[in-house]
């Protein structure tokens, strides 16, 4: 290798082949994901060592390595690892539908909510709470959120594609206008809500949260979320040439067409299933893709599946502060996403003033 | 039906219009194996719509293309592209990606869906940045180049593409002269090497020297088609440009040259399409010989 020798600066692992910057982050990333859950699963109003932690986990794929306390580890498998588990999958659908968008609009600034993901999940869940739906069986809130959300999708979409020709420019362009309608269409059922409690729910409900997630939200959300990303990997280096316009991406042989309706139905099933386990959590999809694009280069092979373990470890750390920092009562993980994420990625984008000009 | 051996590519009576705008009216095409055809014509007669038209870009609504002889639409979009490759004429930025990654691109449609570009792969694509001289600006990213380096860049990963036919867009519309020559030796050493292609030129004693054919396009139809010397008129230049001209052999490089003397008057003007171009010839058009500005009204 060329860069085999000395120290991985960033811009040797930059200049590095695909594979060589993969097992890198992968590595990196992968061991900042277990060593943040470990950590994570041991804080909290029952305090758990972390070697406990350990062979409890190890206890659940039959590895009894040393003996476990019973409240310990029913903290564990009913409380803690659901929501771990939960934030991590949210996480990853997040980073990965936002790096897809940042590549299918060739622009940085692109966020899964940009094509209305996020406000129709907002609207879906607003009305199962609003109309009270949410007390009568335990999936309504993620089915209308999930409904919203692939539904605003649709709405967006159809508009872009109105009249046989689609154009990225439309939909970017539809995304804003229905963006803002169904944020009205929230405040307008917000203002008219009689009932207090129902509308400090949808406040909550509006900051993203894990609080109580429970394993049926990991079963219901991981499968789509796994599968959209799969796909989307599946379809990375399409990605790398649907940015230098279609007509290149079509003369490299890339079908333009079916490959950008397979990305955006993906990226918005990703964000669809976030949005319906934990609301609209904020910046995971902007940033994350982001700050791995400066260190890691542009190439989609690489961006996507690091953009994944990144965004997980991005979310469950967020979450571990979220519910720590002011115990016993709970901060909302979607409030603090954006809390931290905001000011560092400014500072961020100051520091890489001229790489960040260069994207 | 033409016997023996098919053209390498080959269009065929290709109609394309948006809305009732005709862009190409029943245009034919063909170049062999081993020859460079050149396409030249004004701004906005079809050069760009027709080279798409051929790279599979765009479906014309009549006409078909034949690649080896095999009907374009019936070729997987992958196959296309390891066997033809098209040079933009606009070198897109790509936010981000190095020379080398672009040039590296061109090296996808041979690789399996899960295979990463290897040794054999980055060798081909250093062995096309040097034919360009892009090798010394590898590793920038491509929004630090200029449109000149941009373009040959470009014309890197499409050497790189390995393939049989090469569609060139304007290969040296942003380059210096030094870099022209470079450009079009390049590719010309290659079609003698068997390489087929059809470049889009727009200095035309550029396109005499270096074509084995050309296809003179006006208003979407070809107005002209053969060697050099028959296309190259006075009077076939004056009904396509609207612009007399004298044409001579060059001693220096011993090709066709073309003094572009003045506009032809401007009531005699032949506008390229009458139907569609009512603003044609009011005078004020004098471009510099060969370096007129691509006004880009259609495809850009």
């Amino acid at each position: 290798m060329r860069e085999a020798a000395g120290p991985v600066s960033v811009r040797s692992l930059r200049r590095a082949g695909v594979s060589a910057r993969l097992a890198v982050g992968g590595v990196a990333l992968g061991g900042l994901v277990v060593l943040a859950s470990l950590v994570s699963l041991s804080l909290g109003p029952v305090e758990i060592p972390v070697g406990q932690v350990a062979a409890i986990v190890l206890s659940f794929v039959g590895l009894d390595v040393a003996e476990v306390g019973r409240t310990e580890q029913l903290v564990i498998e009913q409380i803690r690892l659901p929501r771990i588990l939960v934030g991590a999958f949210v996480g990853m659908a997040l980073a990965v539908a936002g790096a897809t968008m940042q590549g299918l609009f060739r622009n940085p600034m692109a966020d899964p909510g940009i094509i209305g993901v996020s406000a129709g999940g907002a609207l879906g869940a607003v009305i199962a709470i609003a109309t009270g739906l949410t007390g009568l069986f335990f999936l309504a809130l993620p089915s209308f959120a999930f409904v919203g959300a692939v539904g605003a999708t649709f709405l967006v979409y159809g508009i872009a594609a109105a009249g046989g020709h689609f154009s990225m420019a439309t939909l970017l362009l539809a995304g804003v206008a229905v963006n803002a309608f169904l944020g009205a269409v929230i405040s307008a059922i917000v203002i008219l809500l009689p009932d207090n409690e129902a509308l400090r729910e949808i406040l909550f409900w509006l900051a993203g949260g894990l609080d109580s997630r429970a394993w049926e939200h990991v079963q219901i959300s991981a499968p789509l979320i796994v599968g959209a990303t799969v796909v989307i990997l599946l379809r990375a280096r399409d990605l790398n040439l649907l940015m230098l316009g279609d007509d290149e991406a079509q003369a490299l042989g890339v079908r333009v067409g079916v490959t950008r309706v397979v990305l955006l139905a993906a990226a918005a099933l990703a964000t669809g299933a976030a949005v319906a386990v934990s609301g609209t959590i904020a910046f995971v999809g902007l940033v994350t893709p982001h700050i791995l694009r400066l260190v890691l280069g542009p190439d989609h092979r690489v961006l996507i599946p690091l953009s994944a373990i990144a965004g997980a470890v991005f979310v469950v750390v967020a979450d571990t502060f979220a519910r720590t920092i002011i115990q016993p009562a709970e901060f909302r993980v979607g409030v603090l996403t954006a809390f931290v994420g905001a000011p560092f990625f400014v500072l961020l984008l100051i520091r890489n003033k001229r790489q960040a000009h260069a994207l | 039906m033409q016997t023996g051996r098919a053209a390498s590519i080959r269009a065929d009576d290709l109609d394309f219009r948006v809305e009732a705008k005709a862009l190409l009216e029943r245009v034919r095409l063909h170049a062999d194996q081993g020859q460079l055809v050149g396409l030249i014509g004004p701004n906005g007669a079809g050069k760009s719509t027709l080279l798409r038209a051929i790279a599979g870009v765009l479906q014309p609504q009549e006409g078909a293309v034949w690649l080896e002889g095999e009907e374009l639409e019936s070729i997987p979009a992958r196959d296309v592209a390891a066997r033809m490759a098209l040079v933009p004429q606009i070198a897109p930025y790509t936010h981000g990606f190095t020379a080398r990654e672009l040039v590296l691109m061109g090296r996808y449609p041979h690789l399996g869906r899960f295979e990463i570009e290897g040794a054999a792969d980055e060798a081909i694509a250093r062995e096309a940045m040097e034919l360009t001289e892009t090798e010394e600006f590898a590793e920038r990213t491509l929004d630090t180049l200029s449109g000149g380096e941009r373009q040959r860049v470009f014309v890197s990963r499409a050497l790189a593409q390995q393939p049989r036919v090469l569609l060139l867009d304007e290969p040296t519309a942003n380059l210096d002269v030094l870099h022209k020559l470079r450009v079009l030796d390049l590719v010309r050493r290659l079609v003698d090497e068997g390489l087929t292609a059809v470049a889009a030129i727009h200095d035309l004693g550029m396109a005499a020297r270096y074509c084995d054919r050309l296809v003179l396009l006006s208003g979407g139809r070809v107005l002209a088609e053969g060697a050099p010397e028959d296309v190259l008129v006075p009077d076939i230049i004056e009904s396509a440009f609207g612009v007399r001209s004298a044409v001579y052999r060059d001693p220096a490089t011993g090709s066709l040259a073309i003094s572009l003397i003045e506009p032809a008057d401007n009531g005699r003007a032949h506008a390229p399409s009458a139907s569609v171009n009512g603003r044609h010839g009011h005078g004020a058009e004098r471009h510099a010989p060969g370096g007129p500005v691509e006004a880009r009204r259609r495809n850009g």
